[in-house]
């Protein structure tokens, strides 16, 4: 089992015929997913030619849709063309978009996340996307660093997605979600962990979360409610000074608030183990499975 | 982006709301003209992007251009929290018969809008929000409706603010709106005592990803500092205080590196992403910088090879050493390549056999050499 993603997703991929979008459907293919559609405005009616594959382009994602049935859609057109693209995605009512797209005004996501409301979930922007190993992956986390397994994962950050995927490959990943690092984005830590905690598959949950905002303290009062699988915890940024974006928009520090060592001490307090390092979190994770399975 | 005021009331009069007649002086001397122009006394206000200026010393009224110029004097080049006052607003001075606040906000938690407003201004909003929760009124605000006249008369009154206030509260949003800002803060917006409403004061954070959509090259403050070099090169940099250079792959990672150094004991020199594909031209120009960089008395590292596999990292950097000659050898190198191919990209190093490089497989023991390395042992 798996969250939001499994091999019967059927995905289409808004901006295909671009080259990050090329390049990425490719590396989706191989990871297994059945890629059914691209869209490109304009493009309608020619296939693109992947090898083991022949996907067809359409030039609207309703059309996508009522011909191939998909059901999952993930972006990778430029950020002034992203607010558009998705709200196609949600007039044509698929269920999951994902947001590759980095740069997008937060107007923009303000705006296609009040249109989504209840109709699409919307994963991004800015981020990595989702990965189900083994089944099916939409987005652009690399497919050969873990396994298929009983963790999931929900993260800010890509890269210290793949690091975690990567130390734990051994157990291996239901899914593993890569939520983005923008202020404003479409599914929470919270979203995920509800998910996680209703999938039979599965067993415990790494969260990865960083400076800005806080939406980690209301994971933690989230966790403290409603979550019974075990939680380990990372937080990036302790020594990030006030004022200052690190790379992620969203990843500011603004006075007292958002500060790294704040989550840190939410997730704490209601039991979760928070690691120093990745590495110590990946440790975490061992020892918490290890004593479930005794 | 934050603005700085001047910047932010200029972009109020463009949108209709009432500000104090006033100009930006960059020296005493210019202060006292614009001062002499107004004709009334008047106020002199350092331009900084950081609060509390009037309790540092910041905002000084002055009677007339001969005060305006020894007040201008004393308040640029002053150094409040680590912002040094190059500017100064002389504007005409406006006395307040009443204090309000007014702002509208990208609300980060609920990923929509918010409208604060309260009829108790002048102070930090954070002290209002815990001394007198209950003066300060909160609304979400429909993204997609917006803020129109009703919407903005609800807010006045609620919060206890004139009628008057109403429109000045719409063309505040329209200000959210039309600039792609994140925050527009009016504190104090003042009623006078004959009834209008001014915003005395404004603060505006603009949103760096819808630059696109507007001419924000204006703002830019073109300097030498290794933040603009790092900037005009596309490079994700932000200078710290330490002696630990970072050069990493991804936000989160490079954060996390910065914090495992500081565990071992060191500080972190600066942030530095050179984003996912750390091809060799950027992991040059990021090497180029850090170098550049007094400070630095060790260099980290630290890559995650997934899209880009390891041996793909590792021959970018080689080459970026390479590209960099001397400069590169000056001091030590840690490099730690893990993930898709993380062998065959160390063997590709450790053949390139660069003097000032070493190899570290963990990030943790990665960032103990290097802080070893910093204190020179």
């Amino acid at each position: 089992m798996a969250i939001f993603l499994t091999k019967d997703s059927r995905v289409l991929v808004q901006g295909m015929t671009g080259a990050e979008g090329t390049r990425h459907t490719a590396r989706m293919l191989a990871a297994g997913t059945d890629i059914v559609a691209g869209v490109t405005p304009g493009k309608g009616g020619r296939c693109v030619d992947f090898g083991e594959r022949e996907v067809p382009v359409f030039g609207s994602v309703a059309e996508a849709v009522s011909e191939t049935g998909a059901d999952v859609s993930v972006i990778f057109v430029p950020p002034r063309f992203t607010a558009a693209a998705v709200e196609e995605a949600v007039q044509a009512e698929v269920p999951l978009c994902v947001v590759i797209t980095e740069g997008v005004p937060v107007h923009d996501a303000v705006r296609f996340r009040a249109l989504a409301n209840g109709r699409t979930r919307i994963i991004g922007p800015n981020c990595p996307g989702l990965i189900s190993p083994g089944q099916s992956s939409a987005g652009i986390i690399p497919a050969d660093i873990t396994s298929a397994g009983r963790i999931g994962l929900v993260s800010k950050s890509g890269t210290l997605t793949y690091q975690l995927m990567y130390e734990l490959r051994d157990l291996g990943f239901s899914t593993a979600v890569g939520i983005g690092g923008d202020p404003v984005i479409g599914t929470t830590h919270i979203d995920c962990l509800r998910a996680f905690q209703d999938d039979p598959g599965t067993d415990a949950i790494v969260m990865i979360g960083e400076i800005g905002g806080d939406a980690e303290e209301r994971a933690a009062a989230y966790i403290a409610a409603n979550v019974t699988k075990p939680v380990v915890a990372y937080v990036a940024g302790f020594t990030a000074p006030e004022g200052k974006t690190m790379g992620h928009a969203g990843a500011i520090v603004s006075g007292s608030s958002g500060t790294a060592q704040a989550k840190k001490e939410a997730l704490e307090a209601v039991g979760v183990r928070v690691g120093r390092t990745p590495s110590e979190t990946a440790r975490l994770m061992r020892s918490v499975l290890s004593r479930a399975a005794t | 982006m934050d603005l700085y005021e001047y910047q932010a009331k200029e972009l109020f009069g463009r949108h209709g709301i009432p500000v104090p007649a006033g100009r930006t002086a960059a020296t005493p001397a210019e202060a006292r003209e614009i001062a002499a122009g107004l004709g009334a006394p008047v106020v002199i206000k350092a331009q900084v992007k950081t609060g509390g200026r009037g309790k540092a010393g910041g905002i000084r009224p002055a009677a007339g251009p001969v005060a305006a110029e020894a007040e201008a004097d004393r308040v640029i080049g002053m150094d409040i929290k680590g912002h040094i006052a190059r500017r100064v607003l002389v504007e005409a001075a406006t006395v307040p018969f009443e204090e309000y606040y007014a702002a509208f906000l990208v609300d980060r938690a609920e990923g929509g809008f918010l409208a604060m407003v309260s009829s108790q201004g002048g102070m930090e909003i954070e002290e209002l929000a815990a001394t007198d929760p209950d003066a300060l009124v909160k609304l979400p605000i429909d993204p997609v409706t917006g803020v129109d006249a009703d919407t903005a008369k609800l807010l006045a009154a609620k919060a206890g603010l004139p009628e008057q206030a109403a429109p000045v509260l719409e063309k505040l949003w329209r200000v959210l709106v039309a600039e792609d800002a994140l925050l527009v803060e009016v504190n104090p917006l003042i009623c006078t005592t004959d009834q209008r409403i001014v915003a005395l004061d404004g603060k505006v954070t603009l949103d760096d990803n819808a630059a696109f959509r507007h001419g924000w090259d204006d703002y830019g403050e073109r300097t030498d500092s290794l933040e603009d070099r790092a900037r005009a090169k596309g490079l994700n940099y932000v200078k710290l205080d330490g002696t630990v250079g970072v050069i990493g792959n991804g936000a989160g990672l490079v954060m996390s590196t910065l914090d495992v150094v500081a565990g071992a004991g060191a500080g972190p020199a600066n942030f530095l992403d050179i984003g996912g594909g750390a091809s060799a031209q950027v992991m040059a120009d990021g090497l180029e910088i850090i170098l550049a960089d007094p400070d630095v008395r060790s260099v980290l590292v630290n890559v995650f090879g997934g899209i880009t596999a390891c041996d793909a990292v590792a021959n970018g950097i080689v080459t970026a050493l390479e590209l960099l000659g001397e400069r590169g050898h000056r001091r030590p190198i840690v490099v730690r390549l893990d993930g898709n191919n993380a062998e065959v990209g160390r063997r590709i190093l450790s053949d390139a056999r660069h003097p000032a490089v070493r190899q570290v497989a963990t990030m943790d023991g990665a960032a103990e050499m290097a802080a070893r390395l910093a204190a020179g042992a």
